[in-house]
């Protein structure tokens, strides 16, 4: 509704983000009745995914008929690269409360179970170490075997690396207008990362039934399946927006000049690839 | 009628100056303390108050004195002055250096607080909901202190005594002038171990020893409060410490370890229905009827009823399991932990007879003994979930 | 459709009616959306707190049980810190920003709406909460497990809404650091933006920097509740006091986020009556970023009593004291901004006055509790009660009346009655002083926090504390009654407002008309 042609845009009014906000209610509601085993949570969880799906393709299809129609001039294409920055920032802040608490475990509490009264009083004989299922969990037998870093992870590591390397190939594509090299960067990426999840797939069914690895096992377990589940989950959010990058591409979206999009999730991708090395170096090699 | 509410609360004010004009002064103020600790601690409060006092006084004074005379109204014309780095520098630094001027004594004070060696005396202080469990270590003693106010005064058919919620029905006895050590933990939720007059405030962290110390300098009996939400009956868990002389202390602890010899041969007795019964009342109204309600009844949706509960009703050797080791994740602890096994069979029984529970059998202390088997769960460990 | 919504001059055929407020991408829709949300907030989370100091007007039990005391202490808290201040301050944002900055809208203005309309989501769910099975949740606004595990299927659910809250902060807090690092009105320099405009920037900083954490830290409550992970468990080498640590980490910086806002609000008013420039521009801008910096490194001084080791106790408890430095710069930046000025006491000079005055008392209680020793005295009781309501009360709170009676002109287009706003501003003042003044003595002399009876002693401060609670309370209604007169008409605002005002906002007419700033003006 910018009045004069090349201001910056505002949209008119839209009935996606109420379509939104329905979709948390449901999940919210649906998702506290099904962990407590509530008849027809999950169904309820289920709908609000759906209708969240529902809004997540009609919001970023307008926004992307937006884009392509032009409206967005310079100053919004600015608007939006800020937005992505902060939004990865808030994104590292909630890693780093994990991070924070696989320290925190591994530095002070499980030693403090371990030594002086705490252990003299309350866990007799317990000897602590990294990594550890805890002195109640090992009174009680439970016993795991820690990933090991050489095998899948380091794969899963190469993997990575190198779909960061083919996304900014494709983005070199897209700067000199070599359609040939974007899309097939982007395949080469999205194939990266399938191949990722796939690994990681198979890993946790090792830990789960090979190592005795489960998410119950102790601060190790639950550090180790948080930590690499969310980053997972961030892999698999990532292709997903990779996927449709290259969707758009194919579709001759996008300028060698005006592609935020393609940036964006690029951008997005190596935060996730970071990420991925700091999970590999501190919670399946050090130890 | 905002104008009542005004004068309604003016002259209750009135009457509240008077009123602690009468009472001891604490009320405005730290309580009196009764260690060296705790006057330090007292010295520094006051300290502190009398410098923000002071700069409450002059900055205030400052701006009210301007708020007086340069308003428009009294036709003051506005000077247009703004931005001077020395001024900003000044006020940067002076609060600094009087910062520093707080920081030096509380420094000393944090470091003597923490200073827990050599003690004379050393007691683990085990929170539970809603009750605190003391044991001297190597003396054998250990028993557990409940709130000892009558319900019946918490609901108002009773005139409140003067100790009301302040009053246990076994306090902590220690010796005057012995520098006494607790190490503090719980068994289920966090709790906080709170004497105000000796200054020493320890949250109970389930599953860690947190260690605090205190050495009273006169003896009597100084009561706190559990200080950290534990759940519904945080308010009723208080804190009572009698400071006694050395012998009286001894001779405390004497028939203490007699008590607790007592309590063994107890353990090993075959009781009869009515015996643990009426036996079991007692140590359900005691540590059950909180949750469970006297009538067995619960709280719908957060206590489980009793009354024709499955468990009470079904096989003996579960229900007393469910009451040894608890519900992992729920407010049920393990009472393995805090109850002599003739109080289990006890209680059990009775909750197996009681209300409409008419299962008629009975458990013996032998039988609670062997169900404990060789490796109870360690008191500190919360139930895992 | 993305044409004409190109073309759409949104003035014509817009949805009207509910529609209009629930698909709305106006910064002023959007913010008055915020403040009615906070306001009907306050209504609810303060009643909460009234049954609250109906259950304390005398010792044993009266009102309610302690389980259900346990759930309005809990609510109350949540509610006024993220249903009530915050959202607040996002109105006023939304309505602000663009007009202090000379920007036509906000930066995104459909994830603006949505950035609202999840809180009546996560408000709902709340209440919601209240009526499943075992009520509310009751383990205090700070959440710590294993209380916290031990609850039914309403702690998910607060757990669910305060992931709903974030998502909402985080939306926010994005868009307003968008819009203000990039759609200024050519000519306005950082260093030349309202004060407002700088607090709520380091603000929404600190929002994207510690909500995130806040979300990590109640996720692990919920795989430790339902997911069999031992995060705050020491069966599992977990410790509950990381709870503790990672919640304060956010919760120490979300106090500032409640205050910093208030801060911008008072050095906007103090200069507009005292008709005189800020004293100290720049070192209230700098003053206000080490405050923000600061806020990472002092979460510590929440938990002197878990018993950490004495170099950690020293360390939050140097740290801390040090915030008293910038803001005290601030403090006496506002006294120097009043001196030799001329001043007159419309009323939302009287709530700047009544904040830098009360806030400090506030600020010095907090100082108290700095000091270690002292604090182990004063940890978890009325003290810190005391110490907190006079800095959110008289301080965020009273800034936000400050706020709302200074650019009401400016939203209606008409004067709100000026002797109705002083009866709520002395009303409140002396029964905010009466409530929560008592609660100091009552600290000291022993008094815990979150419980639903007390010992003999501490009968007479309590009797007190909760009439002045009431009378708070009613003076409330004569806001409200201000607020409805100065919409419904009134005397005809002009566009300065205020004599001594200065600033973009005040050069469009009153009310601000639906699209200000289409065409960016020129500061100069
Ligand atoms: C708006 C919110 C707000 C603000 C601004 C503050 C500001 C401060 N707070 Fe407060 N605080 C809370 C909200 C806030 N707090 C809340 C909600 C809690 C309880 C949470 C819970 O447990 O539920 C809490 C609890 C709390 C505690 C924990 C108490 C306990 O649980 O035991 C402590 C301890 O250090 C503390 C300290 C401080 C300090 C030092 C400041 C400083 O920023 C104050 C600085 C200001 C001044 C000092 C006054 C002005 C300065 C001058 C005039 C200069 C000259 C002064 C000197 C040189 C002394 N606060
Ligand atoms: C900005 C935040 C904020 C605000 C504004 C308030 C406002 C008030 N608070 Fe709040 N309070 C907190 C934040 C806040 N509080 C927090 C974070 C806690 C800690 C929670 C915890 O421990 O977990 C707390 C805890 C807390 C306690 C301690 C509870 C306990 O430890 O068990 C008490 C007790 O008196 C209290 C009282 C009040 C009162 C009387 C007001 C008054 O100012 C409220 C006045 C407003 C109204 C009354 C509503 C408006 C008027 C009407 C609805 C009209 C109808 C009125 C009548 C019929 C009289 N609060
Ligand atoms: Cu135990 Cu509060
Ligand atoms: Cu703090």
């Amino acid at each position: 509704m910018s009045s004069h042609p090349g201001g910056y845009y505002l949209p008119a009014p839209s009935h996606w983000p109420i379509v939104g906000s329905v979709a948390l209610l449901l999940m919210a509601l649906g998702g506290a009745f099904y962990i407590n085993h509530v008849a027809g949570g999950g169904w309820m969880l289920l709908a609000g995914l759906a209708v969240l799906t529902v809004m997540l393709f009609g919001w970023f299809g307008t926004v992307i008929r937006e884009s392509e129609s032009g409206v967005h001039n310079k100053q919004v294409d600015l608007s939006f690269r800020w937005s992505m920055s902060w939004f990865i920032f808030s994104e590292v802040m909630f890693f780093a409360a994990f991070f924070g608490a696989l320290f925190y475990t591994r530095v002070l509490s499980v030693p403090w179970l371990s030594e002086g009264d705490t252990m003299k009083q309350l866990w007799e004989g317990y000897k602590g170490g990294w990594p550890s299922a805890g002195p109640g969990l090992e009174s009680e037998g439970l016993k795991f075997t820690p990933m090991e870093a050489w095998g899948i992870p380091a794969i899963n590591t190469l993997l990575l690396l190198s779909s960061g390397v083919t996304v900014t190939w494709a983005h070199w594509g897209l700067k000199k207008n070599n359609r040939a090299q974007l899309i097939w960067g982007l395949v080469a990426t999205v194939a990266l990362g399938l191949g990722f999840l796939f690994l990681q797939a198979h890993e946790y069914h090792e830990a789960y039934n090979r190592l005795g690895l489960t998410l119950g096992a102790g601060v190790y377990g639950a550090t180790f399946f948080m930590l690499t589940g969310f980053h997972g989950f961030h892999v698999t959010v990532g292709t997903l927006m990779l996927m449709v990058v290259l969707f758009r591409s194919m579709k001759g979206h996008f300028t060698p000049e005006h592609h935020f999009a393609f940036e964006g999730v690029s951008w997005y991708w190596h935060f996730v690839d970071v990420v991925w090395l700091g999970l590999f170096i501190f919670v399946y090699w050090l130890i | 009628m905002n104008r009542r509410v005004i004068t309604q609360a003016l002259l209750s004010l009135g009457g509240l100056l008077m009123s602690t004009a009468a009472r001891a002064s604490y009320e405005l103020n730290l309580r009196a303390p009764q260690s060296q600790l705790a006057r330090d601690v007292y010295n520094l409060h006051t300290l502190i108050m009398l410098v923000c006092l002071g700069i409450f006084i002059v900055v205030f004074g400052a701006m009210f004195y301007s708020i007086y005379k340069h308003r428009k109204s009294v036709g003051h014309a506005a000077e247009h002055f703004h931005e001077n780095t020395t001024v900003e520098i000044i006020w940067t630094v002076i609060p600094f250096i009087i910062l520093i001027g707080m920081a030096l004594p509380a420094t000393k004070t944090i470091l003597a607080m923490k200073d827990t060696s050599n003690p004379d005396l050393t007691i683990k202080v085990t929170g539970y909901q809603w009750k605190w469990g003391y044991e001297y270590l190597g003396e054998g003693v250990s028993f557990l202190s409940t709130l000892s106010t009558p319900r019946a005064q918490i609901e108002n058919q009773q005139p409140k005594d003067e100790h009301y919620l302040l009053e246990v029905d076994q306090p902590l006895v220690v010796p005057v002038g012995k520098k006494v050590r607790v190490l503090v933990t719980a068994a289920d939720v966090i709790h906080s171990w709170w004497i105000p007059e000796l200054s020493l405030k320890q949250d109970a962290i389930p599953g860690f020893i947190r260690d605090a110390w205190f050495k009273s300098e006169t003896t009597g009996t100084f009561r706190g409060q559990c200080v950290e939400l534990c759940g519904k009956e945080h308010a009723f868990m208080p804190v009572v410490v009698k400071v006694v002389t050395e012998d009286e202390f001894r001779t405390w602890l004497a028939s203490k370890k007699q008590g607790a010899t007592a309590a063994a041969a107890e353990n090993g007795k075959t009781f009869t229905l009515a015996e643990l019964k009426a036996k079991g009342e007692q140590v359900y109204n005691g540590h059950c009827a909180a949750c469970h309600q006297a009538n067995g009844m619960g709280i719908p949706g957060t206590f489980k009823a009793l009354n024709g509960s499955p468990t009470v009703n079904g096989p003996i050797e579960d229900h007393l399991k469910t009451v040894l080791n608890g519900r992992p994740g729920t407010a049920m602890v393990a009472f393995g932990t805090q109850l002599s096994d003739a109080d289990i069979a006890a209680v059990v029984t009775y909750e197996r007879n009681a209300w409409d529970n008419k299962k008629g059998d009975m458990a013996q202390p032998a039988q609670v003994a062997a169900l404990k088997g060789g490796g109870s769960k360690e008191a500190g460990a919360p139930a895992a979930p | 459709m993305a044409h004409d919504a190109a073309h759409d001059h949104g003035h014509e055929h817009h949805p009207s009616g509910l529609m209009r407020w629930v698909t709305t991408t106006n910064h002023k829709d959007i913010g008055s959306l915020y403040l009615w949300f906070a306001g009907i907030m306050f209504l609810v989370a303060g009643s909460m707190a009234l049954i609250i100091r109906a259950e304390l007007f005398q010792p044993g039990l009266q009102v309610v049980n302690p389980d259900f005391f346990n759930q309005m202490t809990t609510l109350h808290g949540l509610i006024m810190v993220f249903g009530v201040i915050m959202p607040a301050w996002a109105g006023f944002a939304n309505w602000q920003i663009p007009l202090m900055i000379g920007a036509p809208d906000m930066a995104f203005p459909r994830m603006n709406n949505w950035g609202f309309w999840v809180l009546p989501v996560a408000g709902s769910l709340l209440i919601i909460s209240l009526f499943l099975p075992g009520g509310a949740a009751a383990g205090g606004w700070t959440m710590y497990p294993p209380l916290f595990i031990q609850g039914g299927m309403s702690y998910d659910v607060t757990i669910f809404a305060v992931h709903i809250l974030g998502a909402s902060s985080i939306m926010g807090s994005i868009n307003i650091i968008t819009t203000i690092l990039n759609m200024r009105a050519p000519g306005m320099t950082m260093m030349k933006m309202p004060l407002f405009v700088w607090t709520w920037l380091i603000t929404a900083y600190l929002l994207i920097a510690t909500v995130p954490v806040l979300a990590g830290a109640v996720t692990m409550l919920l795989t430790d509740r339902h997911f069999g992970t031992h995060f705050f468990n020491a069966a599992g080498g977990g410790d509950p006091v990381l709870f503790q640590h990672i919640f304060w980490f956010f919760g120490h910086p979300e106090v500032y986020i409640l205050i910093l806002p208030a801060f911008g609000v008072i050095s906007q008013v103090i200069p507009t009556f005292a008709r005189k420039p800020l004293f100290g521009y720049a070192s209230m801008v700098y003053a206000t970023a080490s405050i923000a910096i600061l806020s990472f490194i002092v979460w510590g001084h929440h938990m002197f009593t878990v018993g950490m080791p004495a170099t950690a106790q020293l360390f939050f408890m140097y740290s801390t004291m040090l915030i008293a430095v910038p803001t005290g710069v601030k403090v006496f930046n506002w006294v120097a901004t009043m001196w030799k000025g001329s001043m007159s006491f419309e009323t939302p000079m009287l709530f700047a006055v009544a904040f830098v005055c009360l806030f400090t008392i506030g600020g010095f209680s907090g100082l108290v509790c700095a000091i270690t020793p002292v604090d182990i005295q004063l940890q978890d009781t009325y003290y810190v009660v005391a110490h907190f309501h006079y800095v959110l009360v008289s301080g965020a709170l009273f800034a936000i009346f400050a706020g709302v009676y200074y650019w009401l002109p400016k939203w209606t287009g008409h004067m709100y009655d000026e002797r109705l706003g002083k009866w709520h501003f002395w009303m409140s003042t002396i029964g905010m002083n009466i409530t929560f003044f008592p609660m100091h003595f009552l600290g000291l002399a022993g008094m815990p926090r979150r419980t639903a009876d007390y010992a003999l002693q501490f009968a007479d401060f309590n009797r007190i504390a909760s009439i002045g609670a009431f009378m708070f309370g009613l003076s409330q209604l004569i806001f409200l009654a201000v607020l409805i007169k100065a919409i419904k008409g009134g005397q005809k605002a002009t566009d300065r407002v205020w004599e001594g005002a200065h600033g973009l906002e005040w050069t469009v007419p009153s009310p601000a008309p639906y699209h200000t700033f289409e065409t960016a003006p020129l500061v100069k």
